[in-house]
């Protein structure tokens, strides 16, 4: 048994491309690539519940601990270095999943979407309410640096990007292997018969609530990858607005391949940077009309179009 | 007297001011093949849905091999060696019958699945074929299971429930929703399954036709209480057995049936 | 959040008693401003089990129609009587809701029935999306104030405390709206189908109701009910983009803490959440908008369902 198949290596090979672009491409442009493959890995977390049968519409939560780790953790611990603060993110972020794990597993369908959104609105409330935390306004991120080494402006934003890439591959490969490993499987089925999961002998609740950690962990890599990329924080990161966004990548790019949330994140990005230049008061709505059209032709996402072509030719 | 595979002792379950289950008390040997029959609401699916913990009883007690399980969740029952199909066949319909059984055989081999292991390895493929060929149902192999027609759903059903190789088998209406070119063929279809495996097995039926061919002794359940339990002859002779169940079940299509419990 | 419906914390120092009777008057007005934003969402899931998000759309939809058509009022005619902006409020938010209601309902939602009700959810949220662009295209994108109708009535003072006549109107209002919709489930043919309906969708259908026809008039009545409120709430916020993000989740807590589609619940959801707030505002106001969630989260964890919520097993 390989441990990396076909998929594997392509996820390796562009991963790759993409670090050597670091050198080639515009700034603005790994930039806006940045912030969207950190902007995916909270998508990821959403796809992962999704395929569950699990909306989750407070997915910003974790996707804002994992960022305001990065912030605190410089501000207030000292900690500088961007891999501490990273874990910092992920411990902080795995541990209040495994809290609020135990409650939220025991929900199904719109309870769970509720609930979910409850939570990141407790920590919205929180945040805007706590001037030790920033307040309405967050704060700024400075002085981070990469294993001992500091970058200045340009530079910084290039190790971002670079970092930004290569934990998104690491998220990926493991994403796709447990998407095809028994647990992923399984919260399909969880999915479509809860009850004759149970009746093979399995838990539901201890597999949702594996994943549920998944989740918070990518999410909270791409809150504090996005915090080091915008050297900014605030509480909108855990508005509710914020995970809807993440809901509505999840569902461009469907939950068939672990490609799609990536995908999915920077046809957003680009889309959004043109649709705000040109109509600003039009953007919300671009993005309503073309949910409703994928509810209503694509229920699998956009990667559904692509798969259904490799089949025609198969 | 050695234990028996499946002892209750004076179960009760009431739903309200309906009673479900009154004083039941059954000694199941193993190798027996049970079969229960019962008018609607006889208290059939409550029985077994109290033996694999969906329900729990109002009191009594309910022994698997000696060891209790009352307050066990359904999967630590299976976990013991029990297993179930349903009326409703419950399987994962927008997912192949191979993806079914891939994962039934997952469920089979741990409780906590893997993060990391591919499900479909060259192992569990040839074992999910062998599974499907003995069922009779390789031709839907690959179809999903909501395309899949209502008599090869109920065998995957049980396909899925032997999987566990699990010591008693309790089986929940096998023929309803089956067409009736379909029952017989079916029933020798899993009866040979169940004794290829060495399964004890206890099923709820409504055909008597069934009941008569394959199994070795009969609980007959009225209104919550087995009024008759016996070899089969004996149990078809009892005038209350008569009166008050093969009266109302039997001769009845199968489909009125089925729909009438959905 | 800036709901307005609640005057701002007191900067005098208040005795105990004093603190006692603001924390309740308070919370009881907010609680009817809870009520009448949470009223249609409740109505419209019972019914038709769908969560809609896009409640908090019409709710600013009936707020920018109100605050819009009530400033032009007072502003091209100074010698009108100013008595009837009220019933430009009351008249906006049924014309709103009514269109609106109706277009959503027979244009896109009639075709989706059959879908689970988590799509549902997203499918509102697609509408949401929408119609918070739309308002802006509609309205632009700068506030509108219109303190006409809330200082006319004045104040009055209760014990020591001076209230906003306005926001005591507002109580009332919210007793007419859930006495009417009490009355019209409890008493009258219509609601006794409509409890049908709730009660089991499948048997109404066998029975002859007309589904569709419910299904149209309860989303048109909730659609009604939410511009009412946002209508209502016009004269004491300033009314500008973002108001009906704000108050979706509000009215959210206040249904699932109430239970889903009961309207009693709605009530006790609105008591609760209200005075829980009012009294973090009074006495731990960093703890504000913690309360309200925590309030739903709390009842969530304990009874799923909701106060009034009933459960249904499910079947093998």
């Amino acid at each position: 048994m390989t441990y990396i198949d076909r998929t594997g290596l392509w996820l390796i090979a562009t991963a790759a491309i993409l670090v050597a672009g670091a050198f080639v491409l515009p700034h603005w442009l790994t930039f806006i690539l940045t912030l969207a493959l950190a902007k995916a890995l909270v998508v990821q977390g959403v796809v992962v519940q999704m395929r569950a049968g699990l909306v989750s519409f407070g997915q910003g939560l974790f996707f804002c601990v994992g960022g305001y780790a990065i912030g605190l953790g410089g501000n207030l611990l000292g900690i500088h270095d961007a891999f501490a603060l990273l874990a910092l993110g992920l411990v902080a972020s795995v541990g209040l999943a495994a809290v609020i794990g135990l409650l939220m597993t025991r929900y199904r369908d719109i309870f769970f979407a509720m609930l979910s959104l409850a939570l990141s609105m407790i920590l919205f409330g929180v945040l805007v309410k706590s001037q030790t935390l920033g307040s309405t306004d967050g704060f700024n991120v400075h002085g981070v640096s990469y294993l001992g080494v500091t970058f200045d402006g340009a530079n910084q934003k290039i190790a971002v990007y670079i970092l930004t890439v290569v934990v998104s591959c690491a998220c990926a490969l493991f994403l796709y292997r447990s998407q095809h490993a028994g647990i992923g499987r399984v919260c399909e089925a969880i999915r479509e018969n809860e009850i004759r999961v149970e009746y093979l002998g399995l838990s539901p609740r201890w597999i949702l609530y594996a994943q549920y950690l998944v989740a918070a962990a990518v999410s909270a890599l791409g809150g504090g990858l996005t915090a080091l990329a915008t050297g900014h924080i605030d509480p909108e990161m855990a508005f509710w607005t914020t995970s809807g966004e993440f809901v509505f990548i999840a569902l461009l790019g469907g939950t068939m391949h672990v490609a799609a949330p990536f995908v999915a994140a920077v046809l957003f990005a680009f889309v959004r940077t043109y649709a705000i230049e040109f109509t600003p008061h039009t953007w919300q709505m671009i993005l309503g009309l073309v949910l409703l059209g994928i509810i209503i032709f694509l229920p699998k996402g956009l990667w559904s179009l692509v798969s259904r072509n490799r089949r025609v030719k198969a | 007297m050695s234990t028996p595979i499946l002892e209750t002792k004076g179960l009760c379950r009431s739903f309200g001011a309906v009673i479900a289950a009154k004083d039941i008390n059954v000694r199941i040997e193993a190798g027996e093949v049970v079969g229960v029959i019962g008018s609607n609401g006889a208290g059939k699916t409550t029985f077994i849905n109290m033996v694999t913990g969906y329900l729990p009883p109002s009191s009594g007690d309910i022994r698997f091999e000696g060891h209790t399980l009352i307050g066990k969740a359904p999967r630590k029952i299976i976990r013991m060696g029990m297993a179930r199909s349903f009326q409703v066949a419950q399987l994962f319909p927008e997912l192949s019958v191979l993806e079914n059984m891939l994962i039934a055989l997952v469920a089979a081999e741990s409780p906590r699945p893997s993060f990391l292991n591919p499900v479909s390895t060259p192992a569990r493929l040839r074992q999910a074929d062998e599974i499907l060929t003995e069922f009779g149902v390789e031709r839907f192999r690959d179809s999903l299971v909501s395309a899949v027609p209502q008599g090869a759903r109920k065998l995957i059903d049980i396909a899925m429930a032997l999987i566990g190789t699990p010591r008693m088998l309790l089986l929940d209406e096998p023929t309803s929703g089956v067409s009736v070119e379909e029952k017989f063929p079916l029933m020798d279809t899993v009866m040979r399954a169940v004794r290829h495996h060495g399964v004890t097995v206890l099923f709820v039926e409504h055909d008597m036709e069934i009941v008569e061919r394959y199994v070795s002794r009969v609980l007959a359940f009225y209104s919550g209480e087995i009024i008759s339990d016996g070899i089969p002859a004996q149990v078809f002779a009892d005038n209350r057995v008569r009166e008050l169940v093969i009266g109302h079940g039997h001769g009845a299509p199968a489909s009125e049936k089925s729909r009438s419990k959905a | 959040m800036n709901v307005g419906a609640l005057p701002p914390a007191r900067m005098r120092r208040l005795t105990d008693m004093t603190t006692f009777y603001a924390i309740l008057m308070d919370g009881m007005i907010y609680a009817s401003w809870l009520f009448l934003v949470a009223a249609g969402l409740t109505v419209i899931y019972g019914v038709m089990r769908i969560l809609n998000m896009a409640h908090g759309s019409f709710y600013a939809i009936g707020a920018y129609s109100a605050a819009s058509l009530v400033g032009w009022y007072f502003s091209s005619n100074g010698e009108a009587n100013p008595y009837w902006s009220y019933a430009i409020l009351v008249g906006c938010a049924l014309l709103a809701g009514l269109v609106v209601g109706f277009v959503i309902e027979q244009g896109l939602l009639r075709f989706m029935y059959k879908r689970n009700e988590l799509l549902m959810v997203i499918v509102t949220y697609a509408l949401l999306l929408i119609l918070e662009d739309a308002t802006k295209l509609v309205f632009g994108v700068d506030p509108y104030f219109t303190y006409q109708p809330y200082s006319l009535l004045g104040r009055s003072m209760i014990g020591e405390l001076a209230f906003a006549n306005y926001d005591l109107a507002l109580v009332g209002a919210s007793v007419v709206v859930g006495g009417l919709c009490w009355f019209v489930l409890n008493r009258t043919h219509t609601g006794k189908v409509l409890r049908a309906v709730i009660h089991d969708r499948e048997i109404a259908v066998a029975m002859g109701v007309n589904v569709r026809l419910m299904f149209a008039g309860t989303f048109i009545v909730g659609t009604t009910l939410g511009a009412l409120a946002g209508a209502l709430t016009a004269p004491s916020i300033s009314v500008s983009p973002g108001i009906g993000v704000e108050v979706i989740v509000l009215a959210f807590a206040v249904v699932v803490v109430g239970g889903l589609g009961s309207i009693e619940g709605a009530v006790v959801g609105a008591l609760l959440v209200g005075l829980t707030r009012s009294m973090a505002v009074h006495l731990a106001p960093e703890i504000e908008l913690f309360v309200i969630y925590g309030v739903m989260s709390l009842v969530l964890a304990v009874r799923p369902q909701g106060l009034f919520g009933r459960t249904v097993a499910r079947k093998i």
